[in-house]
């Protein structure tokens, strides 16, 4: 098993947690796995993205250049990810924000209007809990109890309400499954 | 036969390798005096700069280390932060403290670290024969300004007690000289009062010593009246001695 | 299970030397590394250790020169820039036999160069890096475990023959994310013992002098060959790499930190088309595993350089095979991001001899 994400999106969107919180469920889960930021002058400008993989033997590199599933939270992560997904592979579209229809036909493409799922939950913030819900169901790479087991673990600050927000979207999001 | 006075035990007998009319010597036995009157020796740890003084780390009787060019601020910070009850003292020259090693001194001053700076002002590179240094006057010549030290060209002397002062950090800040009796005793005075700043936790101090270079200066060798008059006369106008800060003398008032 | 802690590179480096015993350590910031001098500031305080921001990378070293002439464990990190910034002050510690850490997070370069992962500091690390006739122990780590874990036997190492001890890494390592195991107990300070040579109260002993200097004629010569009966020790006792699927060979690859990973991907690649190649990774880069290099090319015929530099860790290949096997070269300088299918590659276009030997293969 393997699964090389990438997630990408604005500054503030989660981009960065969402990624380490799947590599923490994902080792919770006995995987083996790495977690790995754009970071520097990459992140000036106020895009994020980063590289997660998730697999059954060692990780070699923490950079993924041919993602499985690619998360992608804003219009420019779109032009700059959709084509890097593997063929056969996965790209989760936040619709809220983004308008264009991704053009690959030989990928699957998932739109999910995160922020207005967000919204109706009470808490615009839980956006990208909405994605990775929507990224779990689909690929079944890791289940959305692991997620919502690592979240505690990732933010061991968060009141334990918001935590159960969290949750919530992740299962809101898990209902955007993919077919 | 009656003793009058005696080596200080802080300062080792071993023959100094020093230049005839050279203040360095003066300089060494008034801090082993003040490490000896302050009862420290033993908990003491100098530092020798590169330049002249490479050596002082055979004369003094306390631990010692000798390290780059300039870095003694750095050295010292190092030492102090991990043996705080130590009394840690860096002894640098002008090329080395304010030249190559400017950037240490200053954030060792404005860290404000509880150490004490011993710095020789004689205006000009001893060890490497005789070169401009960052305090040489203004038409004093030396071996890379033989006409003189042209400020178009070589810009001015810098004051570091003057610059130090406008530092918040720097706790205790005085220029003194050695050119006589009276410069040696208030240079003693000085420097006891920067160790004394330092065990009582008061943070950065410096003593500034407009000393001698009969050697380097061309000044006759038989005649060190010649070397000690330039302090007193040339010297001292470019570099007025005094207390230039004294936080704790503030605090008093 | 439960006692895997995910990790960023940078800050298991951080809570590897602290747990080792680190106690002091001075940094400036330079990317890819700041993680280490960020977590440094609030951990070390913790443990009643001390953290300065220096002014310079010049000064930080300098103020672990004077650090660990106390005796106390301590740490600078820095990136490539920075490193060559403070190969001064590592002549001066492995002048005056000064055990301390020195964490290197390679970028790319020379200049300013970028701030994505490289190996181009390979020469500088273990060819001394700074004046004069001297040694750094140098460890590669290939993760972020090892980062983690590295630093204790880095410490040990420098305590045991008085140097100064480095662990290499790179950007990717530095930034990266993966758990983490704590493999020894933590160091108690406490335990350990004062060195014989350490500055401090001199109540009862005599005056200690650390210094890396002696003008008195022959002196110096003395000094620097007791030195090296040291690094023959070092060399003798302290090497250390780790061999896969070099049992039946052809192929073996050369590789150390992130390369090696990209390596073991590559290897898996190659097998799958009939390559057999297999990895030698160098774990410690100084001393550099030469007796078992040359003791595989009895058998091995082939070798191959993979490392993100333009052919520095080939020379100690080439060096240790001393001609009795081809030794070829993968090479991708100014930080590229070295994948596994080109490295594979490599190996098929080897294994069908259509590459040149000594030269970086296309």
């Amino acid at each position: 098993m393997y699964q090389g994400i990438r997630i990408s999106g604005f500054g503030g969107q989660g981009v960065i947690s969402a990624g380490v919180l799947l590599a923490q469920a994902g080792m919770m889960e006995g995987r083996e796995v790495s977690f790995f930021p754009a970071y520097g002058a990459e992140m000036r400008g106020g895009t994020a993205n980063c590289s997660v993989v998730v697999a059954s033997d060692e990780v070699s590199t923490p950079i993924v250049s041919d993602p499985d599933t690619a998360i992608v939270l804003n219009e420019p992560s779109l032009a700059k990810f959709e084509p890097m997904v593997k063929p056969g592979g996965l790209l989760i579209v936040n619709s809220s924000l983004i308008n264009t229809k991704a053009k690959r036909t030989d990928i699957k493409v998932l739109y999910v209007p995160c922020n207005e799922v967000a919204g109706e939950l009470g808490n615009a913030k839980v956006m990208n809990m909405v994605a990775l819900g929507a990224f779990a169901a689909t690929t079944g790479a890791m289940s959305v109890d692991a997620i919502a087991g690592a979240l505690p673990k990732v933010y061991k600050k968060l009141k334990p309400e918001v935590i159960d927000l969290n949750i919530k979207a992740l299962r809101r999001g898990a209902q955007f499954k993919a077919g | 036969m009656q003793l009058l006075n005696k080596r200080p035990e802080s300062l080792l007998d071993v023959k100094m390798h020093y230049c005839p009319g050279c203040g360095h010597g003066i300089v060494h036995r008034v801090v082993a005096e003040v490490m000896d009157e302050l009862g420290i020796r033993e908990r003491t740890i100098g530092i020798a700069p590169v330049g002249c003084a490479v050596f002082a780390d055979t004369y003094f009787n306390c631990d010692m280390i000798q390290g780059p060019h300039g870095r003694g601020p750095a050295e010292a910070t190092g030492i102090k932060r991990c043996k705080p009850d130590s009394i840690v003292f860096s002894y640098q020259g002008d090329g080395d403290l304010a030249s190559i090693g400017m950037a240490e001194i200053v954030h060792a001053a404005i860290r404000s670290e509880n150490i004490t700076v011993v710095f020789i002002n004689n205006a000009i590179y001893g060890m490497t024969g005789g070169q401009m240094a960052p305090t040489t006057l203004i038409g004093q010549k030396a071996t890379t300004c033989v006409d003189g030290r042209a400020a178009k060209q070589a810009g001015y002397p810098i004051k570091m007690c003057e610059m130090l002062a406008t530092i918040d950090g720097a706790t205790y800040l005085e220029r003194t000289t050695v050119h006589n009796n009276s410069g040696a005793l208030a240079t003693k005075r000085a420097i006891k009062k920067a160790f004394q700043y330092q065990m009582d936790n008061k943070g950065f101090s410096m003593v500034e010593v407009l000393s001698m270079c009969p050697t380097n200066w061309g000044t006759r060798l038989d005649n060190p009246s010649e070397a000690t008059k330039y302090v007193g006369e040339s010297m001292s106008k470019t570099f007025p001695p005094g207390v230039y800060k004294d936080a704790c003398a503030a605090d008093k008032k | 299970m439960a006692d895997k802690k995910l990790m960023k590179g940078n800050e298991a480096l951080a809570e590897g030397a602290l747990r080792a015993g680190c106690r002091f350590f001075a940094g400036y910031p330079i990317t890819p590394q700041n993680e280490v001098p960020e977590y440094m500031s609030w951990r070390l305080p913790q443990v009643g250790g001390a953290f300065v921001q220096a002014e310079s990378e010049v000064s930080a070293i300098n103020m672990i020169y004077g650090a660990a002439a106390t005796g106390v464990r301590c740490m600078t990190s820095s990136s490539s820039p920075g490193i060559s910034l403070k190969q001064e002050g590592i002549s001066y510690c492995a002048g005056a036999d000064l055990p301390l850490l020195i964490g290197n997070v390679m970028r790319g370069g020379p200049g300013l160069g970028n701030i994505a992962g490289a190996q181009g500091d390979y020469w500088q690390a273990t060819r001394g890096g700074g004046h004069g006739d001297y040694r750094v122990f140098v460890m590669a780590p290939n993760g972020v475990n090892e980062m983690a874990n590295f630093p204790n036997k880095c410490f040990e190492v420098a305590y045991k023959y008085r140097i100064p001890s480095m662990i290499l890494a790179d950007g990717i390592i530095g930034q990266m994310m993966e758990p983490v195991e704590f493999n020894t107990p933590e160091v108690d300070t406490k335990s350990l013992k004062e060195p014989d040579w350490a500055l401090g109260i001199s109540k009862g002993r005599g005056k200690r002098i650390v210094k890396s200097y002696d003008l008195r004629e022959g002196y110096l010569e003395k000094m620097v060959l007791a030195r090296v009966e040291r690094y023959k020790q070092i060399e003798q006792n302290e090497v250390l790499y780790e061999e896969r699927q070099l049992e039946d060979a052809d192929i073996a690859i050369v590789a150390y930190g992130t390369s090696a990973r990209v390596a073991s991907a590559a290897i898996k690649i190659a097998r799958e088309k009939g390559v057999r190649a297999g990895l030698f990774r160098p774990i410690t880069l100084w001393p550099f595993p030469k007796v078992r290099l040359a003791e595989l090319s009895k058998r091995v015929k082939k070798f191959v350089a993979v490392e993100m530099s333009l052919g520095q860790l080939v020379e100690d290949v080439q060096l240790s095979i001393n001609g009795k096997a081809e030794v070829y070269l993968h090479a991708k300088p100014g930080a590229s991001v070295i994948t596994a299918e080109e490295v594979a590659k490599t190996l098929e276009k080897i294994a069908k001899k259509e590459a040149k030997e000594y030269a970086a293969v296309k």
